[in-house]
């Protein structure tokens, strides 16, 4: 990202291999990347800041461990409100998603960094593995009596022409929806990011009015990247309760 | 975009498998414990505190009552002393008054007889110089000499008329 050479705000988005030739695997090219980087960095954030703050299970929190209690607290009170007490056995998943996405997407906006959860492919992987997850819970708990989630209970029977196709389609774009949030918040939020940090250098001295525009977006962004986390781990858990408790 | 270019998605879904499975086994298996065992070592010593403090607050309303009985106690054994101790005194007092009527009484009639004594006494005198100025006026007077026995009875006679 060299001063003086055309770039384009999307060139931040770019997979590069960090090592020089592809590594393959069964015909598959599993390059250690940038993005493969962030995301080891967000695994190693996440540990070292919950095993270390953890470290002196003081009875009294010092800021640390407050600071990971409340992440734990948070997860756990929205796994508890949301699907009840039979949530609590995918609270490991639930937390290891939301802390997964919410450091992602912070170490994202450490300047000259990558942001993960800005493709598409990681977060429809991400949502597919929910969905299919969840379908499989309501599966397992229910039957066939799951397929009842597409007509709504008391509705007159021949509406079912119209709401099983609507209710199905609004059940099958889950997984859509749930990847294309987070994707294009994070995608949006770093374009308009680098498209008016382009305004301060071509701007001269008049910079600093979207320079100051900048670090208010950039505090902006440090709020959407902990609400889209919050965002995604609750529409997990919102579709955890549907498959536990149907409607 | 470079996120609509499938030659990356390979390595992409490879990375985020092994980082989430790794991130997962990390989080069940080490963080979320401790962090879970913390919380509930504090909750245990919350309930604990509160346990502890709910039993001393028994205890102590239990001292309490057994405090305010032993006042009330206390206070009728003092009431039933003070009963006893003033219906003593009135029975005294009352014992006292009875003796000193007695007393007063017999006072009273030792009086009236000194007194009957000391006026027959005063009488009798009486007599005596009565009979003396009698018989000593009788001779002056009519110079005539009584003998003693006779003034003595004219004497009482006229005395007795008297009293």
């Amino acid at each position: 990202m060299a001063a003086g050479e055309k770039q384009s705000p999307l060139d931040q988005f770019t997979i590069k291999p960090l090592s020089g030739e592809p590594t393959m695997l069964g015909g598959f090219d599993i390059s250690f990347t940038n993005s493969s980087a962030a995301m080891l960095a967000t695994v190693a954030a996440v540990t070292l800041f919950l095993v270390f703050s953890m470290r002196g299970r003081a009875l009294v929190p010092g800021r640390w461990q407050s600071c990971a209690e409340i992440c734990y607290e948070i997860v756990a009170n929205m796994l508890r409100d949301n699907v009840g007490s039979e949530g609590r056995k995918y609270f490991p998943f639930i937390f290891t998603i939301f802390m997964f996405v919410l450091f992602g997407n912070f170490i994202g906006l450490i300047p000259g960094s990558f942001t993960f959860t800005s493709h598409v492919i990681v977060t429809f992987v991400m949502a597919s593995v929910i969905f299919l997850g969840v379908t499989a819970i309501g599966f397992a708990r229910h039957g066939l009596g799951y397929c009842r989630m597409f007509f709504p209970h008391g509705a007159p029977l021949w509406t079912a022409v119209i709401l099983v196709p609507i209710e199905l389609v609004s059940y099958l774009s889950r997984p859509l929806s749930l990847s294309v949030r987070l994707f294009a918040n994070m995608v949006v939020g770093h374009v308009l990011l680098k498209v008016i940090a382009g305004f301060v250098i071509a701007l001269g001295v008049f910079g600093i009015v979207p320079l100051a525009f900048l670090v208010g977006i950039t505090a902006l962004e440090f709020l959407v990247a902990a609400l889209q986390a919050y965002i995604f781990t609750i529409l997990t858990c919102i579709y955890l309760h549907d498959a536990i408790h149907m409607h | 975009m470079p996120q609509f270019d499938p030659s990356s998605f390979s390595s992409q879904i490879f990375w985020l498998a092994v980082m989430f499975v790794v991130l997962y086994l990390l989080m069940s298996k080490i963080a979320l414990p401790r962090i879970a065992e913390v919380l509930e070592e504090r909750q245990d010593k919350i309930d604990d505190d509160l346990a502890k403090a709910e039993k001393l607050k028994t205890e102590a309303e239990q001292v309490l009552a057994e405090y305010e009985k032993a006042i009330a106690d206390a206070r009728s054994s003092a009431a039933a002393a003070l009963k006893e101790a003033s219906a003593e005194m009135a029975a005294e007092a009352a014992k006292r008054e009875e003796a000193f009527g007695a007393e007063l009484a017999a006072k009273i009639s030792e009086a009236e007889g000194r007194i009957a004594t000391a006026r027959n006494e005063a009488l009798k005198n009486l007599t005596a110089v009565a009979t003396e100025v009698t018989a000593a006026a009788t001779d002056r007077l009519i110079g005539a000499k009584l003998d003693e026995a006779t003034v003595r009875k004219a004497v009482d006679d006229a005395m007795g008329d008297a009293s």
